[in-house]
């Protein structure tokens, strides 16, 4: 897409949607006393969301990118 | 020592950077058949992404850890380094310089002094390059190693042998291309990494006003970080505490820092610097070269949100009881462990990792930029002009892969010596700021005056760096004995002493620039011109036709954006006053 050679979308997209779902996951099952250095927030739960979010993200813009291009 | 143990899950997410980025090496190498793919990146990619590799290529050891540590020292004044120090500099060089950059074909910096002036000019520039982009990447190395052994008891030597080995093999497969796509993965990181950061230890605070009133303490008291209480507010107020240099904690008035840093030194590097302007000059046109560093400099400009200010929550802390910040072997509080406490105090495991990654993708990214401007100006401006001309293209793309495993087998090298022999990097760091402090004189005068000459260029260029070395021969900062600090031209007895030795690094930088700037001048009205108005075209302002971008969208157009980013800068300045 825009002529780039490989869409950087994707390593980048893949990467984080990666990270983020195993924070979350993460986030989900770990023994909440970790949390008392965060403040007692689960950090990992809401900052993984964020993270798989973004990742998604970018993956939805690389394949419509590689979508358009095909057309 | 101040240790973080990292969990089974923080070294997963390590283990899945570490494969992403090898990946993108691995990808890329099949698009990589030319020196100018690995060179250039065949001038293909998007303003976007050159944009957030000009500025990731930037983001080395002395973005994170230097400026947290700046921030705890210093507090937001550190942000003069961002809204001053770079940004106006990035401006100039979107709108005004690249044209010449890109629109020449020069294939980097020295070549376009090639071009411009003559080889002599280009030889000394490229020479001096090549060694200290060497140095700056083993240094890189070698503090990201002791950090890494400092604060999670990783084996010193591990560390360097594994991240020059990933360096090595995503650059030796894909060219800088991978070296920029890798840059924008590293940026994401770094911005996503530090952001929960930032936000609990705003919180822990109290928030931006629970800052303020710690950091308020921080400045009226005797044991702070300069060692003498201030005016409240010293900390938290950027510009109004520059009337004197002994009423704020950097110890620079502002004069000193507006043509110091805001000036010469600042130009000096965005408008000059191969390492960052190589990443434009892989765009894939003028518009997309053009807006490469005005699209950096919008993250650029709130970078002071992700680097200085975890130093100064840190310092808030410290000051809470005194025991925050750990001590160095000569039992003085460590600043440069501000980022790393803030990420042991606050960050879970999983985010830990996150952070810790990011750390190193800071390091590396630096690691990695160097390399490639190395190899770049290695095989173009020396290989190709005075060893070897007239090969294939393929036998250049083969040096490049070449010099690509010396320059990181060099930075190995470097690191070892920085950390057996911490005065010789001094020195050099110090050798390198005379050669660099006059380099942009020589530029204006080459872009923006048609008259200048080559031997004008050249000796404008050694007299500048002889002027910042009598100069630092000459003064020394408060406190400082005599030698690598200074002083060491009069037995002592020296011309000047500055408050601190930031202000004597300012003040060197102008000295040097006036020396290039007016000697260059002079040389040039005495000798002949040696270029044709005709071998001047595209490479002077004056005989280069004007861009006009036809059919871009205003946000897109270079003065365009350069104005707003201008206007976002002073905004800043004036909100943080």
């Amino acid at each position: 897409s825009d002529g780039m050679k490989l869409d950087v979308r994707l390593p980048i997209g893949g990467m984080f949607a990666l990270f983020g779902a195993i924070i979350t996951i993460f986030g989900l099952v770990s023994d909440p006393a970790i949390y008392e250095r965060s403040l007692g927030i689960n950090i990992n739960l809401w900052w993984g969301f964020v993270l798989f979010a973004f990742g998604a993200f970018m993956l939805i813009m690389a394949w419509r990118a590689a979508k358009k291009n095909k057309q | 020592m101040h240790g973080i143990q990292l969990g089974s899950i923080d070294y997963v997410l390590l283990f899945i950077y570490f494969a992403f980025v090898l990946g993108i090496g691995f990808a890329l190498k099949r698009y990589t058949k030319t020196s100018t793919d690995f060179f250039l990146s065949g001038r293909s990619i998007p303003a976007w992404i050159t944009g957030l590799a000009f500025i990731s290529a930037n983001l080395g050891a002395q973005e994170v850890i230097g400026m947290g540590a700046s921030g705890a020292k210093y507090g937001i004044m550190t942000s003069h380094f961002y809204w001053v120090g770079a940004i106006p500099a990035m401006v100039f060089v979107g709108v005004f310089m690249m044209p010449f950059y890109y629109g020449s074909k020069a294939r980097s910096v020295p070549e376009y002094l090639k071009l411009r002036f003559d080889e002599k000019t280009r030889a000394f520039n490229a020479a001096s390059f090549a060694v200290m982009t060497v140095f700056s990447s083993g240094i890189s190395m070698h503090v990201l190693a002791k950090l890494l052994e400092q604060i999670l008891g990783f084996n010193y030597h591990l560390c360097i042998i594994v991240s020059a080995a990933i360096v090595l093999i995503y650059i030796f497969l894909g060219g800088l291309t991978s070296a920029i796509y890798n840059e924008v993965l590293q940026f994401f990181l770094i911005v996503l990494g530090f952001c929960p950061l930032v936000f609990l230890g705003l919180k822990s605070v109290g928030g931006w006003d629970g800052l303020v009133a710690k950091l308020n303490v921080v400045a009226t008291s005797p044991t702070n970080p300069a060692g003498k209480a201030f005016a409240p507010g010293a900390w938290t107020e950027s510009w109004a505490h520059m009337n004197s240099a002994s009423a704020n904690p950097m110890g620079v008035e502002w004069f000193g820092m507006v043509m110091g840093l805001g000036f010469v030194l600042s130009f000096g590097y965005w408008c000059t610097d191969f390492l960052v302007v190589q990443r434009a000059m892989a765009a894939n046109s003028m518009s997309a070269a053009r807006r490469t560093p005005l699209i950096a400099a919008f993250p650029k400009m709130l970078f002071p949100a992700l680097v200085i200010l975890p130093g100064m929550i840190a310092i808030a802390l410290h000051q809470d009881g005194g025991t925050f910040l750990p001590k160095d072997a000569a039992g003085n509080v460590d600043y440069n462990m501000a980022v790393p406490a803030m990420l042991a105090k606050f960050l879970p495991p999983g985010l830990l990792g996150i952070g810790i990654t990011a750390l190193m993708a800071s390091f590396m990214s630096g690691m990695a930029g160097n390399v490639t401007a190395f190899n770049t100006v290695w095989t173009y401006d020396l290989y190709q002009s005075y060893i070897k001309p007239g090969q294939s293209d393929q036998h250049y793309l083969r040096m490049g892969h070449i010099i690509t495993v010396v320059g990181i087998l060099l930075s190995i090298a470097c690191a070892y010596v920085a950390s057996a022999f911490n005065n010789i990097m001094d020195m050099l760091q110090l050798v390198f700021g005379f050669v660099n402090a006059p380099l942009f004189a020589t530029f204006l005068l080459g872009m923006f005056w048609r008259r200048a000459t080559g031997h004008g260029a050249f000796f404008g260029l050694l007299s500048g760096t002889l002027a910042a070395a009598l100069h630092h021969g000459l003064t020394l900062p408060a406190g400082a004995t005599m030698g690598i600090k200074g002083g060491w031209l009069c037995g002592g007895h020296v011309l000047h002493t500055y408050p601190v030795d930031m202000a004597q690094n300012f003040w060197a930088a102008i000295y040097a620039w006036s020396a290039c700037f007016v000697v260059t001048i002079v040389v040039s009205l005495v000798t002949a011109k040696n270029k044709t108005d005709n071998e001047l075209r595209g490479l002077v302002y004056s005989l280069t036709p004007r861009i006009k971008e036809v059919g871009l969208v205003w946000y897109k157009q270079p003065a365009v954006l350069g104005v707003i980013v201008l206007i976002a800068a002073l905004v800043l300045n004036i909100i943080f006053w």
